[in-house]
């Protein structure tokens, strides 16, 4: 946890560079934000991700905090989450993002979208036990649509049903009636959202100059 | 003998082919024919002994002396426009009838070659006769035939990959179409400068214009071949969205290049006012277009009650936008494409699900007409046009068309890739560049030149008539050889399931999300703005109702839902009941699993059974009795309507009685016959109250068919939205023995409740449902609300959640 809790030097830098794939001028760009976001300090707390104004209306705001203090998405093993980190869980969490290479090869290309996916997953599987259950799952899709109120809560069941229905069906085909679904794992998670190009769908493009002094449109 | 064999097996089809095409050619041929007599009739004046040989007038012939009263007339000039028409109308429709009756023909060659080569022989013939084909009029292809194939385009047009894709569209379309005009028209015009081509009149503006013309990609062309290889997505929005937006460049660029000619002299002033001609014709004709699809949008808001002309509304506006946009010279396809895109999300969330087909099937009804009818046109007016074949200019122009759009394409995906996420692979830039064919806007703009200021209008026609042959046989018929043999990437088959609904708004979210947190505006970011303004303002305002608030995730699932009710209505002939995901599994599978003990399994007698079935039978008569009633503007009730939905009926009735019969077994052996799973049931509470349990059941099952297939029901019953039971239609094919316990359990309630007002005789919908409210609406809220488990059970499919069925239901379920 937190590799460095001093500045960041040069070199610090562009070690994390190396290591997350992210260039130097995006890592000093990001970590002008992390200062920005921390209010200075080495560290960041949910409630410094929790006061960005843009975020206020985002439905899935939680889950997005959240995985930014997942230990499961710093690159270690661990579970749990944890209260505070540095600007290198920052980049290892923003790294996910980062859109593939332009020249990869068909295993690099699979490697990234494993990744990828395997971060939502982590993002659904609260309880860390390898597997969506429809309890989380109706959980996510409510989160989804909770904007817009008693709508969306009604109908987020009747959807994360169909949805869990939707997996049981493509995944395991012929149930008998006693059987029972536990749950979405992450190879039937990979296989359901395989039409999805997640490599080029789940990525941002990371800004090579600086924005943090552009404040438009808030 | 096998050779004989072999032509009398392939004779039928043939025939079946091109029988109607030889019908047509005739009656084609004779209209030409009488069009030619009756022209040079009105050419000649009031000769009246010239009419009189093919139709007598009587009110000419009658003031001189007295004639008998002609029993039979012949006056083929009243009729002769819309006859006419009417003719190349069929043609063109038994043409692509034809097409589809030969197999293999349309599996190798295009539909638009074909065309084409009818077009070619028809006009031959004509020509054979002796008479004028009439050939693409200008005013005709731009009024009458492009604006439904442009709408079509603009409606139906995927907005997620348009606007995920519209920078490099754009760059293509804008960019890439100055590149090509100007390239070629500057190289042609060197080529023009070459001694001995004998094109030394041809001079540089002429070029210029010339290369404006040929260098637009055409929407009609490209929809026509890219509609049949099914390529993905990517591929297909970047060549259709290039040709459709290029459309403001080739306006202007026409309009520039003509005006100049015309005068002579061009200032920079005149390039200054030529750019900023450019913007006003683009954002002008998108802001009429948009203007127009608010309004249509509006309108859509107010038409509950006239159902019939819904679909009109959004002809009427979309037309009336492109002919604004033309009125003041601006692009009228853009224009066209902003209003079907502004109205369509709003317009289909007011409009019923018979409006939402009929617009889907006129207009692709339209543009498929106006398709075949223009390619058909540009082959006669190929036989027809006089010709100037300049080897040089023609060849010239075969090759310059190809090397600027290599090269173009090349050069622009270069700059483009540096800021897309997905690159362009060379694969993709080939198909991009291999993609782009041209059509009859390029014919019919320089149909229009004038022959003062451009005496070698007829090389150019002839020179474009060429490049467009080329591209859409040659390249047209190579490229689904080429695609496969590439294994581009084709099209998903199905349709987004609703995992990768839910997961594609996730990463939405989380998208914008990882921006906000990292600081930039990007895509996402404003993507997201501007969603959430159309939330806040634009949806009340053009939304009728509940459906102004429903989120797209929900919007999706619902016409998820829709459909496979549709489906299941439809398939419900007895055999197997399928569902849209060929789904094995049933909830029991996903639920949590609950403690098994206790289980009582009710038994049913089959006399019982019989009895009940007997009911449900006559409710649903009687139901559909009360439906009839006359109304001049709606369509229950009409003769035709009646006797399909009877068909329909009969299927549901049968699927619903499957289903029953799911419910009162246990699936779990399946090996046995129906009568001895039947015979398993054995629960004193079940017998005591099935009746009005079951009909309960069936009484929403049925509504809830009812709703999904006919909006227009003059019957509707409002029960309020804490009664409406959630009782499971889809889930009972494989219903989990706990189910059993659960609604053994519901009935049990409701005998003991009150059993004495469930009495069999009393049918009408009214009564039913007051006994529904009075009695079974307790029980049935304890099944829908009851404990955590009992919910889970009782979640169905068909239920749109308690607060939605209002007396606006048929909304809700419907698109």
């Amino acid at each position: 946890m937190g590799a460095f809790h001093s500045v960041p030097t040069e070199d610090n830098l562009e070690d994390l560079a190396e290591r997350t794939g992210f260039s130097l001028e995006q890592v000093k760009n990001l970590h002008r934000r992390f200062k920005y976001l921390s209010g200075g300090a080495e560290t960041l707390r949910k409630e410094n991700l929790e006061s960005i104004s843009d975020l206020a209306f985002n439905p899935i705001r939680k889950q997005i905090i959240q995985a930014f203090f997942d230990k499961r998405n710093f690159g270690q093993n661990g579970a749990g989450s944890v209260q505070e980190i540095g600007f290198e869980e920052f980049l290892i969490v923003l790294a996910n993002f980062r859109p593939p290479a332009p020249r990869i090869t068909e295993e690099e290309r699979e490697t990234i979208k494993r990744e990828k996916l395997r971060f939502l997953f982590n993002m659904h599987d609260t309880d860390n036990d390898g597997t969506i259950t429809l309890e989380e799952y109706r959980h996510v899709v409510e989160e989804l649509l909770s904007s817009s109120g008693a709508i969306g809560k009604e109908t987020a069941k009747a959807i994360s049903d169909a949805a869990m229905l939707e997996v049981a069906s493509v995944t395991v085909g012929q149930m008998r009636p006693d059987e029972f679904y536990e749950g979405i794992t992450f190879e039937h998670f990979q296989q359901i959202l395989k039409g999805l190009d997640i490599d080029s769908k789940m990525s941002i493009r990371f800004m090579n100059v600086n924005t943090s002094n552009m404040r438009c449109g808030k | 003998m096998p050779a004989l064999a072999c032509t009398g097996d392939r004779l039928p089809i043939r025939v079946l082919g091109w029988g109607p095409l030889i019908v047509v050619s005739i009656l084609l041929l004779g209209t030409v024919q009488s069009i030619n007599a009756s022209t040079n009739g009105t050419n000649h004046g009031n000769a009246t002994g010239r009419n009189a040989n093919h139709g007598s007038h009587p009110n000419i012939s009658s003031g001189h002396h007295k004639r008998a009263f002609p029993v039979l007339t012949v006056d083929y000039d009243k009729v002769r426009m819309p006859f006419e028409i009417s003719v190349w109308i069929l043609l063109a429709s038994l043409m692509k009838l034809g097409f589809h009756v030969i197999p293999r023909l349309s599996s190798v060659v295009p539909e638009s070659c074909l065309l084409i080569t009818v077009g070619l022989l028809v006009g031959g013939l004509i020509k054979v006769m002796g008479k004028t084909p009439p050939v693409l009029d200008t005013k005709l292809f731009f009024l009458c035939l492009l604006p439904p194939i442009i709408l079509d385009a603009g409606y139906f047009l995927p907005i997620r990959p348009f606007t995920e894709n519209v920078g490099t569209i754009l760059v293509f379309a804008v960019v890439g179409t100055l590149w090509n005009a100007f390239f070629m028209g500057s190289v042609l015009y060197g080529v023009c400068q070459i001694e001995g081509t004998n094109l030394g009149g041809v001079d540089l503006l002429a070029c210029l214009l010339f290369g404006s013309i040929v260098s637009a990609v055409d929407p009609v062309a490209v929809l026509a071949v890219f509609e049949e290889i099914h390529i993905n997505e990517l591929l297909h929005i970047l060549v259709f969205g290039e040709s459709l937006l290029n459309d403001a460049v080739t306006v202007v660029l026409y309009h520039l290049f003509e005006e100049f000619a015309n005068v002579g002299a061009v200032t920079p002033g005149d390039v200054f006012l030529g750019v900023l001609c450019f913007f006003v014709v683009a954002f002008g004709g998108v802001l009429v277009g948009a203007m127009y699809g608010l309004l249509s949008a509006f309108t859509s808001r107010f038409t509950s009650h006239t159902r019939v002309i819904e679909p009109l509304f959004v002809f009427l506006y979309s037309y009336m936008a492109y002919l604004s946009a033309e009125v003041f010279h601006l692009s009228g396809i853009m224009s066209l494409i902003a209003c079907g895109v502004v109205m369509r999300p709003y317009v289909e969330a007011n409009i019923s699900h018979k409006s939402y087909t009929t617009i889907k099937y006129f207009l692709k009804m339209w543009s498929s007409v106006s398709e075949t009818l223009i390619f058909i046109f540009l082959g006669v007016s190929t036989v027809v046009g006089p010709h100037v074949w300049n080897w040089t200019f023609v060849v010239a122009t075969l090759l310059l068309c190809l090397v600027s759009r290599v090269l173009g394409v090349i050069g622009l995906t270069l700059i483009i890739n540096k800021f897309r996420i997905a690159k362009l692979t060379n694969k993709d830039q080939f198909i991009v560049a291999y993609g782009g064919l041209r059509g009859a806007i390029a014919f019919s703009l320089a149909f229009l030149l004038s022959k003062d200021h451009f005496p070698m209008k007829h090389m150019f026609l002839t020179a474009i008539i060429t490049v467009i042959f080329f591209t859409v046989f040659v390249q047209g018929m190579t490229i689904r050889p080429l695609v496969d043999l590439l294994a581009v990437k084709k099209k998903k088959e199905t349709k987004n399931s609703i995992n990768e609904e839910i997961h594609t708004q996730f990463l939405d979210h989380l998208l914008t999300g990882i921006e906000d947190v990292c600081g930039h505006y990007g895509h996402h970011h404003w993507k997201d703005k501007l969603n959430r303004f159309n939330k806040k303002y634009v949806k009340k305002w053009l939304i009728a109702g509940e459906r102004s608030k429903e989120p797209q995730l929900i919007s999706f699932y619902h016409k998820l839902e829709l459909k496979q009710a549709l489906m299941l209505a439809e398939s419900g002939s007895g055999a197997s009941l399928t569902r849209a995901h060929s789904s094995t599994a049933s909830m029991q599978n996903v639920q949590p699993k609950r403690q098994k003990s206790g289980r009582a399994i009710p038994q049913i007698s089959k006399y019982r059974e019989e009895e009940i079935r007997k009911i449900l039978r006559a409710n649903l008569q009687k139901t559909r009795q009360k439906l009839h009633s006359y109304n001049r503007h709606t369509l229950v009730g009409e003769g035709l309507e009646d006797s399909w939905s009877e068909m329909r009926l009969r299927k549901q009735r049968m699927a619903l009685e499957r289903r029953m019969s799911h419910y009162l077994t246990v699936p779990a052996k399946r090996a046995e016959s129906p009568p001895m799973r039947r015979a398993r049931f054995e629960s004193a509470g079940f017998i005591r109250t099935p009746k009005p349990r079951l009909r309960f059941l069936y009484w929403h099952i049925s509504k809830t068919s009812f709703n999904l297939l006919s909006d227009n029901q003059v019957y509707r019953t409002k029960p309020s939205p804490s009664d409406v039971p959630s009782i499971s239609v889809e889930q009972v094919s494989a219903k989990p023995p706990d189910s059993v316990r659960v609604l053994d359990e519901v009935i049990q309630k409701a005998g003991r409740s009150q059993e004495s007002t469930h009495r069999g005789g009393d049918d009408s919908p009214k009564s039913r449902e007051e006994s529904r409210g009075g009695q079974v609406r307790k029980p049935s809220v304890k099944f829908a609300l009851g404990d955590e488990d009992q919910q889970k059970l009782s979640r169905c499919f068909s239920d749109p959640g308690p607060n939605k069925i209002d007396e606006e239901d048929e909304e809700l379920f419907l698109s």
